[in-house]
């Protein structure tokens, strides 16, 4: 990109990175979100609310997450040294809380006693139902009747949080079906509810939002390698579905031109199938779930059914800022497929003893790939955004195990 | 004059409401909706809201939601919809059709065709459920130029700047609905109605129609005493998907229900 551009300054006013994002509801729901950015505005300011913050992250995260060097995975790589930023260490096992602390900061702020999300592999309803039991909230979480039967651990694990998890048996039975039925929720309950969105994705000010409170990765991320080799990593590498573990780690780099960064979709069956879901990398843009992004459509604008072997990235968009990033070339977007993904997650469990969840380990592809194109003095940090403890049931079944 | 204006004024004069039924074109297949459009005009309906089937309809019940599957699993396409106006038109040619939806189908086709191809078929205006004013900078101005109007959506939780605006980028008539919610949900207060119309009419000279809610003679009566237009969807629609097994029924099916609502409002 030749000319500079002050990514600080995005979203503009009206919530648009370029062309992308904004706010595409039903008119009932206008009212609860320009609510919602005048809170966040004034409050993302407060110095009080930051230390709440920064302090849940601490004592209830366990936050900073480490950097950890993968040695050994290197080594076996041979290239770039790789390492990992170690989300998954974090308390409910993924990044997916540092969002979900801030927003239940929000809903307690705007005094609203009942809390909603929507969730795909489970990561994110269960740290939603992780901060409403802490918090005292009332949780109440959609999951489509298809993710429902593939990830149960975690639909327990939310059940025994107190949550009341609704599978969603509409559209395609998967996260997107999960987002329009909470939408559905929210705007029947708009006077006491608190819709917490997972991902960089959904009407503005969410993208903005999530975004925010996810750049802890990013900022950690930066101190850490600095503190460590007294430079800034060559090049970033996270997968992206929605796009939260990958706008919160690359963020705070985007003005380092010399950071190259990379997001990595879920490519399926391979891009050339068309089972996939890889809207950035086959998609074209569109408006869904309240944004204008990249997504995976048919030529009359009907939302396409995606595929992937991990739910987390079973979704047909994308956060509307990837999009904005993908068209001026500042993130390159790229896909791996569920066998290359699945082949990372055993090889990374069994050189590191680290098992990464599915969706991370569409990185940990990549990131080989990568590797070997760099220089051993080179260094990449690969976010290792949940772990892969959720998983065990899908790869087993894939061994043909079934508990 | 546009027919939608010409046909609040006629209503005016006659001191009667608009009676303006929703279905989902294509549902339960293709060939019922153009019959069925003038079955509902027989029946009394003024103004008739044809809905694009959307695979994610975000705003809507499980009612409209499975007329939508009905509707797609039917294969009707953005250009189906066009054509079923089309030939409405050949035999109608004083009914406004209003085409009710979502934007991402409008932005694949992209704003200047579609509004050119809705115009070609003889559709008097659009009304997408999200998108607020905000956002429609870009396409109302493609829309007008083809002689659309634009209609939008006033909710209960709309403020009174708000509705300023609404009322600015807002062509045709209004729609205000009546609760919070999706549609086919809930039973709305009609003393609560009334006084959003009365503030809504101090912001807008548009005339307002009132939806979600209205399921059945006596809440469409109720209506059409604040209201200028009474809008009608999940009643029908539910009567649709009742009768999807035998499609031929469906339009006097529809009609019936409809015919007792105009009754009501007119007596």
């Amino acid at each position: 990109m030749s000319e500079k551009v002050d990514y600080s300054a995005f979203p503009d006013a009206r919530g648009h990175f370029g062309a992308y994002g904004g706010r595409f509801v039903s008119e009932t729901l206008v009212a609860a979100l320009e609510e919602l950015d005048a809170m966040y505005r004034r409050l993302r300011d407060d110095p009080k609310f930051r230390a709440d913050f920064d302090r849940d992250l601490a004592d209830y995260v366990g936050r900073p997450s480490p950097l950890y060097l993968a040695e050994r995975w290197s080594e076996r790589v041979g290239g770039a040294r790789l390492w990992l930023k170690r989300e998954d260490l974090n308390h409910t096992g993924a990044h997916k809380v540092n969002n979900t602390i801030g927003q239940a900061l929000l809903a307690h702020h705007m005094g609203k006693p009942r809390v909603i999300a929507e969730t795909g592999a489970g990561q994110h309803g269960v740290a939603t139902a992780t901060v409403a039991a802490r918090l005292g909230l009332k949780c109440q979480v959609y999951m489509g009747a298809d993710d429902v039967a593939r990830q149960k651990v975690n639909c327990y694990r939310m059940s025994l949080l107190g949550a009341e998890v609704i599978p969603v048996t509409s559209g395609s039975r998967t996260l997107k079906d999960a987002m329009n039925e909470a939408m559905r929720d929210w705007v029947t309950n708009v006077d006491d509810t608190f819709y917490i969105i997972g991902t960089v994705a959904g009407p503005h000010p969410y993208p903005m939002l999530v975004r925010d409170f996810q750049s802890v990765i990013g900022r950690e991320a930066r101190e850490q390698m600095l503190a460590r080799e007294g430079r800034l990593p060559d090049a970033l590498v996270a997968c992206v579905g929605g796009g939260s573990n990958a706008i919160g780690l690359f963020h705070p780099f985007l003005d380092d031109s010399e950071v190259a960064m990379y997001g990595v979709e879920a490519g399926g069956e391979g891009i050339e199938t068309g089972r996939h879901a890889a809207p950035l990398s086959a998609g074209r843009p569109g408006v869904l779930h309240g944004n204008r992004t990249y997504l995976m459509e048919n030529d009359d604008g009907q939302i396409a059914a995606t595929h992937s072997v991990s739910a987390g990235l079973d979704y047909p968009g994308v956060g509307p800022e990837h999009s904005w990033l993908k068209d001026s070339g500042r993130v390159e977007y790229v896909s791996v497929t569920d066998s290359e993904a699945l082949d990372a997650f055993r090889r990374l469990t069994r050189v590191e003893g680290i098992m990464p969840a599915l969706e991370s380990a569409h990185a940990i592809a990549y990131a080989e790939k990568l590797a070997r194109r760099m220089k051993p003095e080179q260094n990449i940090v690969v976010n290792l955004s949940g772990r892969g403890d959720k998983d065990i049931e899908t790869v087993a079944a894939l061994d043909g195990l079934h508990f | 004059m546009s027919r939608i204006e010409a046909c609040f004024e006629q209503l005016a004069q006659q001191g009667r409401k608009a009676l303006i039924p929703f279905v989902t074109a294509g549902d339960p297949e293709p060939s019922v909706t153009v019959p069925l459009m003038h079955a509902m005009v027989e029946a009394g309906a003024d103004i008739i809201e044809l809905g694009m089937p959307f695979s994610d309809p975000m705003a809507d019940g499980p009612v409209i939601q499975l007329a939508c599957e009905r509707s797609l699993k039917a294969g009707t396409s953005v250009s189906a919809v066009f054509d079923m106006v089309a030939e409405f038109r050949r035999d109608d040619d004083h009914t406004p059709v209003v085409l009710m939806g979502y934007l991402n189908p409008v932005e694949a086709r992209g704003y200047e065709a579609f509004a050119a191809a809705a115009a070609q078929a003889g559709v008097d205006g659009v009304l997408l459920v999200d998108l607020p004013p905000e956002e429609a900078e870009e396409l109302c101005p493609y829309f007008h130029d083809q002689g659309l109007d634009t209609v939008f959506l006033l909710a209960p939780t709309t403020s009174e700047a708000r509705m300023d605006k609404i009322a600015r980028a807002g062509t045709g008539y209004l729609y205000y609905v009546s609760l919070k919610g999706v549609t086919g949900s809930g039973a709305l207060d009609v003393d609560e109605v009334a006084a959003r119309v009365e503030t809504i009419r101090k912001h807008a000279g548009l005339p307002v129609g009132v939806g979600f809610g209205i399921k059945d003679a006596p809440s469409a009566r109720a209506v059409s005493r604040v209201a200028d237009g009474v809008v009608v969807g999940s009643a029908l629609v539910q009567r649709i998907a009742d009768h999807a097994h035998e499609p031929a029924r469906i339009p006097e099916q529809v009609a019936e229900l409809l015919a007792q609502m105009r009754a009501a409002m007119d007596a």
